[in-house]
């Protein structure tokens, strides 16, 4: 956008101010977030879903060991980390920021914006915000990152079931092995019998096939 | 008595031990708890489970409730010590640098002398010093900043304290982003293990009896829950005493070892309980007596005046009102929670719930329910004493 000739906007003064003003707004609307994430692909993704509020400019930070001054450095309004990266505890220190130019940062917990909270926590992600900042201007970007990492936190639990009942397979084949070999029965009887057995002692399978994996690999 | 499952979240340290313990070797179960452990990868988020109420208690750096209680480390809820789990148990070390450059100068890494060990460090630094601790709020950072100050070390012009996850601490340290780290076991041996760092001192050569791991609750929750949180008292206490018996030091080690809890090696853990340090990638070894302490010199009673020892550092660091400070950390550990918990269980109880901090020489017997309680050793390395009821703040 070229700057107006000052004759031809002679007649339009209020125009230009007014654009002016308009400029100056956008700019110190224009919201700086910080995300603080290792993994280049999520990091993407939430970068496009934050794109889409709006007005906002988005550094992404690996949580290296010196993420502190790496904050102070992009001097973002808003930080959003993973809930349960350890680093968290360095935004902790941030907290304490008193120099001249630092901005105090704290976590977000405003008391009319407690339901807001606890949705980012149960979600998985923390904000960290400068004082001042307006509840209203957090909230969508708050309502994004949610989203995203609500998307997150189901495709890990997906990939933890999966594992899970993986492993749980193995032991629960490995134990059938030993009943085959020691009782010397067929497979599917093995099988009953370890069903039967967790069922009378309330326990899961698994559990009763690790009890007698263990005990095995103690007594040989 | 009725069963109840308590949701209990723990950092994995060797500190967690009395949560573990009392799971483990059935103290919960006596008292018909069964306690649901939740490991959380760091102390802010342990402290967001706890005030958002995914967990009813958690092991919490004992400045921490403090903090909180004076506005500091914005969490929202007042949280409450019902119970002090441990007292001392960190350890200080420097990086390869330092270590060379006081060895230089003569330093023979006695790892018992705050004062010597201390002179040493100051002359060795190049610039500020930069220490790494796990947490802001941590008897790690708060026994850093009196020890230095006293020295003469200009806090905080002289001393960068920064926050590193214990986990990263030996490779901040490598990385040369910190000069040397206050932390938790076992994390100042696997520095070591691990050929980063060279232990100084033992926390406990600069407070002799420094409360560091609380039981925090939130405070609705103790005043809703009495009797859960008194079982839960008394399950604590039963395996404290376990803890303080040598005879169970190697199964303690084995215990803690388990993936759920450390995922880390015994013999790591072992040198931590048993007092046998390795201070040196090269080996040195140091003995430490009581390096960690779960019961001894009632090392579980929540002393109102060590939550206002450590509301006094707090308060003239981050200039906020001195007797204000005093005022708002009287409640936050609840001595009034823990008699009565403890009421009739054999465990002798102090008569009063505030001391001088930092005034016994040695081992002494003190005015007790039953007439038999000796408090331990807890000056400080430069034989100044706070008296919170004394403390009038200096203008």
């Amino acid at each position: 956008m070229g700057v107006v000739p000052i004759a031809r906007a002679f007649r339009v003064p209020s125009l230009y101010i007014q654009f002016l003003a308009g400029l100056h707004e956008w700019m110190i609307d224009l919201l700086s977030i910080a995300v603080v994430e290792n993994d280049k692909n999520r990091a993407d993704l939430i970068i496009e879903s934050l794109n889409a509020t709006g007005n906002v400019q988005v550094n992404v930070l690996s949580s290296s060991n010196n993420l502190a001054g790496e904050i102070h450095e992009c001097n973002p309004d808003i930080v959003l980390i993973d809930i349960s990266n350890p680093s968290r505890d360095t935004l902790e220190a941030l907290t304490l920021a008193t120099g001249p130019l630092q901005r105090p940062v704290a976590m977000f917990v405003d008391q009319s914006s407690e339901s807001l909270t606890r949705v980012a926590i149960e979600a998985g992600v923390s904000a960290y915000v400068v004082d001042g900042l307006q509840p209203e201007r957090l909230k969508p970007i708050l309502d994004a990152a949610v989203t995203r990492f609500n998307m997150f936190n189901r495709m890990r639990t997906e990939l933890e079931t999966t594992k899970r009942a993986l492993e749980e397979r193995k032991v629960i084949d490995r134990a059938k092995g030993l009943i085959m070999k020691a009782r010397g029965i067929e497979e599917d009887a093995a099988y009953a019998l370890l069903r039967k057995t967790a069922m009378d002692q309330g326990k899961r399978m698994a559990d009763v096939a690790q009890a007698l994996v263990t005990a095995a690999s103690l007594l040989s | 008595m009725k069963g109840a499952v308590l949701s209990i979240g723990f950092i994995p340290l060797v500190d967690a031990a009395p949560l573990i313990v009392a799971q483990e070797m059935g103290f919960a179960a006596q008292e018909g708890l069964a306690l649901n452990l939740v490991r959380a990868p760091s102390w802010s988020r342990l402290r967001d489970m706890l005030v958002f109420g995914q967990v009813d208690a958690a092991h919490m750096l004992s400045p921490v409730p403090v903090a909180s209680a004076l506005g500091l480390g914005g969490a929202g809820t007042t949280l409450s010590a019902i119970s002090v789990l441990s007292v001392n148990g960190t350890a200080i070390g420097v990086n390869a640098a330092l270590a060379e450059r006081m060895h230089a100068a003569g330093h023979g890494f006695g790892f018992d002398d705050a004062r010597v060990a201390g002179n040493a460090l100051i002359a060795a630094a190049r610039g500020p010093l930069r220490i790494g601790v796990p947490f802001p709020f941590s008897m790690h950072a708060e026994l850093l900043y009196y020890w230095l100050s006293a020295l003469g070390l200009p806090a905080p012009q002289g001393i960068d304290i920064r926050t590193v996850p214990p986990p990263l601490m030996a490779e901040a340290l490598k990385a040369g982003d910190i000069d040397a780290f206050c932390v938790g076991e076992p994390w100042g041996s696997i520095a070591v293990e691990q050929g980063a760092g060279t232990l100084l001192l033992p926390g406990k050569a600069i407070w002799a009896f420094a409360p560091e791991k609380v039981l925090a609750v939130r405070d609705q929750w103790a005043e809703a829950e009495p009797e859960l949180s008194a079982r839960l008292i008394r399950a604590l206490w039963q395996a404290g005493r376990w803890l303080a018996d040598p005879a169970s030091r190697v199964l303690t080690a084995e215990l803690l070892a388990r993936p759920e809890y450390l995922d880390l090696a015994p013999e790591i853990i072992d040198r931590s309980l048993s007092g046998a340090f390795t201070i040196s990638p090269l080996g040195v070894q140091r003995r430490v007596d009581g390096f960690v302490n779960f019961h001894d010199g009632a090392a579980n009673f929540p002393w109102r005046s060590q939550a206002q020892w450590i509301a006094w550092q707090l308060a003239a660091r981050t200039g906020l009102d001195r007797a204000e400070a005093l005022a708002k950390a009287a409640h936050v550990y609840r001595a009034d929670i823990y008699r009565a918990a403890m009421a009739d269980q054999g465990a002798d109880l102090p008569g009063a719930s505030s001391k001088i901090e930092g005034s016994i020489e040695s081992n002494t017997p003190v005015a007790s329910d039953l007439g038999r309680l000796f408090l331990d050793r807890d000056v400080f390395f430069d034989r100044r004493i706070f008296d919170p009821d004394a403390a009038i703040p200096e203008n």
